[in-house]
């Protein structure tokens, strides 16, 4: 035995050390158990379903489980438009409202902003959908009428069973639509995404902003320059943080949508689906088949969040601000 | 810097009668490198004016547009091209640019402020009718209809159902969500970090996702009733990443060098994380468990997949449906009665007030520094030293003088 090798340690631990790391153990393990049990079980459930409907799941638009023909493909494109319209409206909200916090707002007034946007990333979801039902859909409808009266040579903005012409048409067609849906989800993740990049913006290192500004940048060049690169990984993390929240909204837009089982690629126009309002509607007078089916959809739902999370995670933790937050 | 700020000295007689002019002399400009200029502000004026003007002319002689939103959106896009107009005419096209953005940047925040304060203020405006009813708050819906005037029924069942709710999820998430928020920060090693990957990515579990798993698992699958306990679970499924994820970045943050003197006194790992650990991070942890009630709280659909709704009070948290505070907003307003969604936007004031008690506890806590509660903790002791010094209140007198008070304060 050489008198350079390392001294064997052996660590002895007291029996409440012991006792506290296997509590420890044993709380993660039964955490971990709960989430993989959720993938587990709605697999174990969706899959009689899916045995029955093969590939046809996801290229199917109809929702009849009973007479053997539902799939997912009218309500998946529904969820993901209605998704993007929220991100459309609450990205750049979110950027200019975390940029003020951090960058403009005066010293005082800030920790209320901050407080202000958590509380309201803490307000229930229900409120926005009583808002957006209550009070946006009768705002909203004449601008969707322009929209689709100017850009309607766009087929994202078609507008299909009205005359243009007529000025008594109904405004019904307006009502109940992806956009609507949309904006009142846009609404609900803005805070969400607005406090993950505030968070990051502010750590953007003081060196670096009075390097800038003292060679003579605007504030603009600052924050071009200096807290916007540093933040990219934070802007990109919350956006896709909401984008996933936005997939799973459920009530809000239950409460504003008029569920349609067809391909609606006309987000102005009434009639919009989604996954989790297709849970919601459909869960109550489901035989033990038609279950199946709804697990299977809220597998493929839970499938897409998880994967948008993990890569968001993925690239807020290996940009420069880091996984801090 | 002080060449500026002081004056250039010739040699002069001084006299007296001259001093007014002297002191004109002594004084150079000194730079102002902060506040607002009267440009910048004549010229924001200026935009201000002219867009207005122009939108007004262009709605009502021009273009065939009408409409609120029309009018703000047009006059907002001829506010910022007039603006950067007039500080062209004296600055660089660097300094318009800065300019524009810092004009879009304060108007996208005041927007999202604002519409984010008018969706609370509007259901409050809404819901004022049926929350002066003392009954809104004493009775439930099972022996009102829908056409009863708001002078019946109210909402009793649903804040006792979030409540006893919200309990049980707390009972199952507070032990389970710190103990696995300490495993992730006290026993680093690879397990430990896949837990908390997992747990990362459950942070945007849609919860009918939770909901719909209770569903499959417990009322199917094990054949319990749709009950409130079984809502609880699916509330539980949805708080635990949210409280663990929050709870473990307050524990990251407890500094190493507390931890190792901890360890370096002789202590075990137990001691270091109770007596040290924990306690540093208190009210970092209280505030984990508050937000994630704030979430729990808030959730409506998983309540609405594994308990389901009932006009009636239930107190047995194992049998039967009870419902919800959100899910009672959900019911009322599916109901074209006028009523009935009054007592909808009432119910929502009463879950938005819940909540914002419950944020409000959360920042009192959550700012409450090691040093805060120190200096609290000194204005205490001297209270009752001077109190003790007086002869009448020898009862006030603090029991022991607290000789630690130095140390603790030497390790914060």
């Amino acid at each position: 035995m050489s008198t350079d090798s390392p001294r064997l340690l052996s660590v002895v631990r007291d029996p409440a050390d012991l006792r506290f790391r296997l509590a420890a153990h044993a709380g993660g393990v039964t955490v971990l158990a709960i989430m993989s049990l959720v993938g587990l079980f709605l697999a174990f459930r969706a899959a009689q379903a899916i045995g029955v409907a093969k590939f046809s799941f996801f290229t199917e638009q109809a929702w009849e489980p009973d007479a053997g023909k539902f799939g997912i493909a009218a309500v998946l494109v529904g969820t993901i438009l209605i998704a993007l319209v929220a991100i459309f409206f609450a990205v750049p909200l979110a950027l200019g409202t975390a940029l003020y916090i951090t960058e403009y707002a005066p010293i005082r007034v800030r920790g209320f902003l901050i407080g202000l946007v958590d509380l309201m990333a803490a307000i229930p979801s229900v409120v926005y959908g009583l808002w957006g039902f209550f009070f946006l859909q009768g705002q909203i409808t004449p601008v969707s009428k322009w929209i689709s009266q100017y850009f309607g040579w766009i087929p994202l903005f078609r507008v299909d069973g009205t005359d243009l012409k007529d000025p008594l048409a109904s405004p019904t067609v307006y009502t109940s639509s992806t956009f609507i849906a949309g904006i009142v989800v846009a609404l609900m993740i803005t805070p969400i995404i607005t406090s993950i990049m505030r968070e990051v913006f502010l750590q953007a290192p003081l060196g670096e902003r009075e390097g800038a500004l003292a060679l003579g940048s605007t504030k603009w060049g600052m924050i071009r320059s200096v807290v916007l690169p540093f933040g990219r990984g934070g802007i990109i993390g919350g956006t896709m943080l909401g984008l996933g929240r936005a997939l799973g909204e459920t009530i809000a837009v239950y409460m504003i949508i008029s569920p349609i089982f067809v391909i609606q690629p006309h987000i102005l126009q009434a009639g919009a689906s989604s996954v989790s309002s297709l849970i919601a509607l459909r869960y109550g007078e489901a035989t033990p088949f038609g279950t199946s089916a709804l697990m299977a959809a809220g597998l493929t739902l839970f499938l897409m969040t998880l994967c948008i999370n993990f890569a968001a995670s993925a690239v807020v933790a290996r940009s420069r601000s880091g996984a801090s937050s | 810097m002080t060449d500026l700020l002081e004056a250039p000295t010739q040699p002069e007689t001084e006299l007296p009668s001259r001093e007014s002019r002297r002191d004109e002399r002594a004084r150079p400009e000194v730079r102002r490198t902060i506040g607002v200029r009267i440009s910048d502000v004549l010229a924001m004026a200026g935009a201000a004016v002219a867009s207005l003007s122009v939108t007004i002319v262009l709605f009502s002689w021009i273009a065939p547009l009408t409409g609120g939103i029309a009018f703000v959106v047009v006059g907002y896009v001829l506010f910022l091209g007039f603006y950067a107009l007039l500080v062209a005419i004296d600055e660089s096209a660097a300094v318009v640019r800065d300019r524009l953005i810092a004009a879009v940047v304060h108007s996208l925040a005041f927007l999202v402020i604002a519409t984010l304060v008018f969706v609370v203020v509007f259901s409050f405006v809404r819901g004022a009718k049926a929350i002066p009813h003392l009954n809104f708050f004493t009775q439930d819906m099972a022996l009102t209809g829908p056409l009863d005037p708001l002078t019946q029924g109210g909402v009793l069942h649903a804040v006792a159902g979030s409540l006893i709710q919200i309990t049980i999820a707390l009972i199952i998430t507070i032990p389970l969500g710190l103990t696995t928020a300490l495993f992730l920060g006290e026993i680093p090693g690879p397990f430990s970090r896949f837990v908390r990957t997992i747990v990362e990515a459950m942070t945007a579990l849609p919860s009918i996702v939770a909901g719909l798993f209770i569903y499959a698992s417990v009322i199917l699958f094990l054949g319990v009733d749709k009950s409130g306990f079984a809502a609880s679970l699916a509330i539980s499924v949805m708080m635990l990443p949210i409280m663990i994820r929050s709870a473990d970045v307050v524990l990251r943050l407890v500094p190493a060098t507390l931890k190792e003197a901890s360890l370096g006194l002789g202590a075990g790992q137990w001691q270091t994380v109770w007596r040290v650990v924990i306690p540093t991070s208190r009210s970092g942890l209280i505030t984990a468990i508050i937000l994630a009630t704030a979430r729990g709280i808030g959730e409506t659909s998983p309540v609405l997949l594994t308990s389901g709704f009932t006009a009636g009070l239930n107190l047995d948290p194992l049998h039967g449906p009870m419902l919800s505070l959100p899910l009672a907003i959900f019911e009322f307003v599916k109901s074209p009665e006028p009523t009935m969604i009054a007592r909808g936007f009432g119910t929502a004031i009463v879950l938005m007030l819940l909540v914002l008690v419950l944020f409000v506890i959360a920042r009192l806590i959550g700012g409450e520094t090691v040093a805060r509660r120190e200096s609290r903790r000194d204005f205490l002791l001297r209270i009752r030293a001077a109190a003790a010094r007086l002869p009448v209140s020898a009862r006030l007198r603090p029991r022991s003088t607290r000789p630690s008070k130095d140390t603790t304060r030497d390790l914060s």
